[in-house]
């Protein structure tokens, strides 16, 4: 072996590196599923929203040479995806679950029709910030080559649960998630709550997918999201739809995903699927622990209609 | 200052509704209806359910906008288009059901329903100004405690005094004392009293009890069927006339004398424990024996484990620890075991609890019997023409308003429902009954016969635990009475020797 001047030290620093690029994504969509479930509803589409922005943000930075340029439509793409999500949810007898599912295979199928003729060109894509330059070792270097969006994600967290405790928008969105008669009671509109937190959700999952194309693994392709967009809904669940919480399980998740290249990258080849498989075995463990049939889950908005 | 750029006057003021008419597609909820409030009075508002209370204050709320009519507020007419509009005017309202968000803490609810939120709360100034104003007020509520930890009554009187935290002149109250004990409404009640009589505040009450129109309330109004039935003074009417005018010519069911002794013990349970949904032990270990031809009243404020104690009876929910026995036998809520015993339920909300809402009126009333001879024969094939004959011969026994027997059940209202539901459950022999709040919103009419049915099942010999939160319902009707608190019995007597100001304070906890 080439690097094996740190030996088995390759797997966790390949962990902590891959747990940085893999969770960008996943933390993007789970903060912004966590704006609008705690309005009250749940938006499946995320994953058709996620492949819509990556594809977005490919073909502005492609053609404006921006990647910035990218991620903001990446992000305006979502926000749209977002108001359909809530237009139809408005509208009487409408199930958020059901539209879901149609906005995700909408979002994928058009991001794949309109994507077609980005395949071939290379797009511009967005920096990263070298924390490893203290280093001689490569693979210190590579772990910590940490990209922007990652960055403002995890500014984004905190402030996100702060805001949630101490900002009107806050205050408001919490009201519809936990109990749309006091809202309308205090004489706010529950619809247009929801259609804002859908769309800053959309805004963030777009951003999120941009990730993907513009970074890591920075190309657009059709098979370029495995259900991140997804995974990510669940996520929120897990985390118990708070925000910090999502932080660290977006963390735990991508490093998760990590753990099978990085295996594989110190001669562990046998199980390499199985590896790759670990992010779903810890979600599916993780869920049968926390969760009884006794009880109900604690922090889930009453609104929503899966807790109901 | 809290409300708006300029300081609103202080001081109460009178509403005036005047020729209300309000049109539901074809139904006439409110009927040219007449009600003043003069300023600085507390008025009760009584009717049955679906006389049209709610929809008149809501009207004047900005909820519903009146077909017909306009409203007076303070001497001058105003078009109120939305509950915002009220607000400004100085206008406020309890609801009957909660408005408090519980996932969040008193003082969040206190902030968020100003209606000028900031951008971003300063909680450390805000605690402070509403630790002052919590000290003006005669009852305290603990700000920093999450809405869903406080007791139902300590969420009433948060409800309170968020209006008067918002600064409202009028204040309409829905039923506000349902959760209170007696002396909790009467402290709440009397403390509004006050601020009525020092000319802060006017009060529109809406309720069904006379017992607190009798002792608060200076003048009254009546709606029957979306019509004003009567109004006036307190001082100049008794409960039996404001009763009469509120149920005009209808009949009521008779309740059958209390008749016989009470027999050999049917219904045991021995320190069954319970968990909440949280997890948290909400039936802490209780005993109790309901012997044949008695009622066991079970007393409480709601919240208090008497729903998981009841889930459990009827195989909603699984005991945690501790035995129940029905005659001698142990007992699981199975279907084998129920038909075993004869035992009958009537939960609370029936529609959800025991009806399955898109099914018709004639297949709610076989649930139990459905799969036997003559509704089926051998045990799968059923027979639709005896379900139906047997529906229809139980609609006119128990008087259920359906326009078929093949209606789905959910289109019917809250008192025919409970009465199809109390025609399946005591349509047939019954040893055991088991009835939560079977009266809970509805008419005169419903409870009579409900009350009398319950009795009538007693006098043949069945034992039942009746739990109710309305204390008067369990005072009429049980031989026993039993107080439930934070999960636990803290207090039994017969109820012909209960003393009610020592019920009521162990409801308290007390």
């Amino acid at each position: 072996m080439a690097d094996g001047s740190i030996g088995l030290w390759t797997v966790p620093l390949a962990v902590l590196g891959g747990a940085i690029r893999v969770s960008t994504p996943f933390l993007f969509v789970s903060l912004g599923e966590c704006i609008t479930e705690r309005s009250g509803r749940i938006n499946l589409g995320l994953e058709g929203t996620l492949v819509m922005g990556a594809m977005s943000a490919y073909g502005i930075s492609y053609l404006t040479g921006s990647p910035w340029l990218g991620v903001l439509a990446a992000g305006i793409t979502g926000a749209l995806l977002g108001a359909l999500h809530a237009g139809i949810c408005s509208l009487p007898r409408v199930n958020d679950v059901a539209v879901g599912i149609a906005l995700m295979l909408f979002g994928t199928g058009l991001a794949f029709y309109l994507g077609k003729p980005l395949i071939e060109p290379t797009a511009p894509r967005l920096p990263a910030i070298d924390f490893g330059w203290w280093s001689d070792i490569p693979q210190v270097r590579a772990a910590l080559r940490i990209n922007v969006l990652f960055l403002i994600g995890v500014a984004l967290a905190p402030i996100l649960y702060w805001a949630f405790r101490t900002t009107r928008w806050g205050l408001l969105i919490r009201t519809a998630g936990e109990s749309s008669d006091a809202a309308r009671a205090m004489g706010h509109s529950v619809r247009l709550i929801r259609l804002r937190a859908t769309m800053v959700g959309g805004f963030l999952a777009g951003i999120g997918g941009s990730f993907l194309s513009l970074f890591y693994p920075g190309s657009w392709n059709e098979g370029l999201s495995s259900g991140q967009g997804i995974t990510a809904v669940a996520l929120v669940i897990f985390a118990r739809w708070d925000p910090l919480l999502c932080l660290w399980a977006s963390l735990a998740f991508g490093g998760a995903a990590a753990l099978g290249p990085a295996l594989q990258s110190v001669g562990v080849t046998s199980g390499y699927h199985l590896f790759n498989a670990a992010p779903y075995i810890l979600t599916l463990a993780i869920m049968i622990i926390t969760c009884s049939p006794k009880r109900t889950l604690t922090g889930a908005p009453a609104e929503l209609s899966i807790t109901r | 200052m809290i409300i708006g750029e300029t300081p609103p006057p202080s001081g109460a003021f009178g509403v005036d509704a005047i020729a209300m008419t309000m049109r539901f597609g074809d139904f006439l909820a409110l009927d040219n209806v007449e009600l003043k409030v003069r300023p600085g009075s507390f008025h009760a508002l009584l009717g049955e359910n679906g006389a049209g209370k709610s929809t008149l204050v809501k009207c004047i709320m900005g909820y519903y906008h009146a077909t017909e009519g306009d409203i007076i507020v303070g001497g001058r007419e105003q078009a109120i288009a939305n509950p915002k509009d009220a607000h400004a005017l100085g206008l406020g309202m309890v609801y009957q059901h909660f408005t408090l968000v519980p996932a969040m803490t008193v003082a969040e609810n206190l902030v968020l329903a100003r209606d000028n939120v900031p951008a971003m709360v300063n909680w450390p100034k805000e605690m402070k100004e509403l630790e002052g104003f919590l000290a003006r007020m005669p009852f305290k509520v603990p700000l920093s405690a999450k809405v869903s930890d406080i007791s139902a009554g300590e969420r009433q009187k948060c409800e309170i005094l968020k209006q008067l935290y918002l600064k409202r002149r009028f204040l309409i109250l829905d039923e506000p004392t349902s959760v209170l004990t007696p002396a909790e409404a009467d402290e709440v009640l009397g403390m509004l009293r006050d601020m009525v009589v020092r000319g802060e505040l006017t009060i529109l009450m809406i309720t069904h009890k006379f017992r607190e129109v009798m002792a608060f309330a200076d003048e009254v109004t009546i709606l029957r069927r979306g019509k004003l039935a009567g109004a006036g003074k307190v001082a100049e009417l008794t409960p039996d006339a404001m009763a009469r005018t509120m149920i005009g010519a209808e009949e009521l069911t008779v309740q059958p004398p209390r008749t016989g002794e009470a027999g050999q013990a049917r219904l045991e349970l021995e320190k069954v424990r319970a968990l909440d949904d949280a997890g948290a032990i909400a039936v802490h270990d209780v005993s109790l024996t309901v012997r044949a031809g008695e009622i066991v009243g079970i007393a409480g404020v709601s919240g208090n484990g008497q729903r998981q104690l009841v889930e459990v009876l009827a195989g909603q929910r699984e005991a945690e620890s501790g035995e129940v026995r029905v005659a001698g036998d142990p007992y699981h809520a199975s279907r084998e075991e129920m038909r075993r015993h004869r035992m009958s339920l009537l939960p609370e909300e029936p529609l959800k609890n025991a009806c399955v809402g898109g099914m018709s009126v004639a297949d709610n009333i076989a649930f139990r019997e459905f799969d036997r001879a003559p509704f089926a024969s051998g045990g799968w094939w059923l027979n639709r023409s005896a379900f139906r004959s047997d529906a229809r011969k139980k609609i006119g026994q128990y008087k259920i308003k359906t326009r078929t027997p093949d209606t789905p059940i959910s289109a019917l209202s809250g008192g025919n429902v409970q009465r199809a539901v109390l025609a399946r459950e005591l349509g047939g022999d019954v040893e055991v009954l088991i009835a939560a709040n079977p009266c809970f919103g509805l008419d005169f009419a419903a409870v009579a016969q409900i009350h009398a049915e319950i009795m009538a099942a007693r006098n043949r010999g069945a034992a039942v635990l009746l739990v109710s939160e309305d204390l008067d319902e369990l005072l009429e009707l049980s031989d026993r009475l039993v107080v439930m608190f934070h999960g636990e019995f803290v207090y039994e007597a017969r109820t012909s020797e209960a003393d009610l100001t020592v019920v009521g304070r162990h409801m308290a906890g007390h």
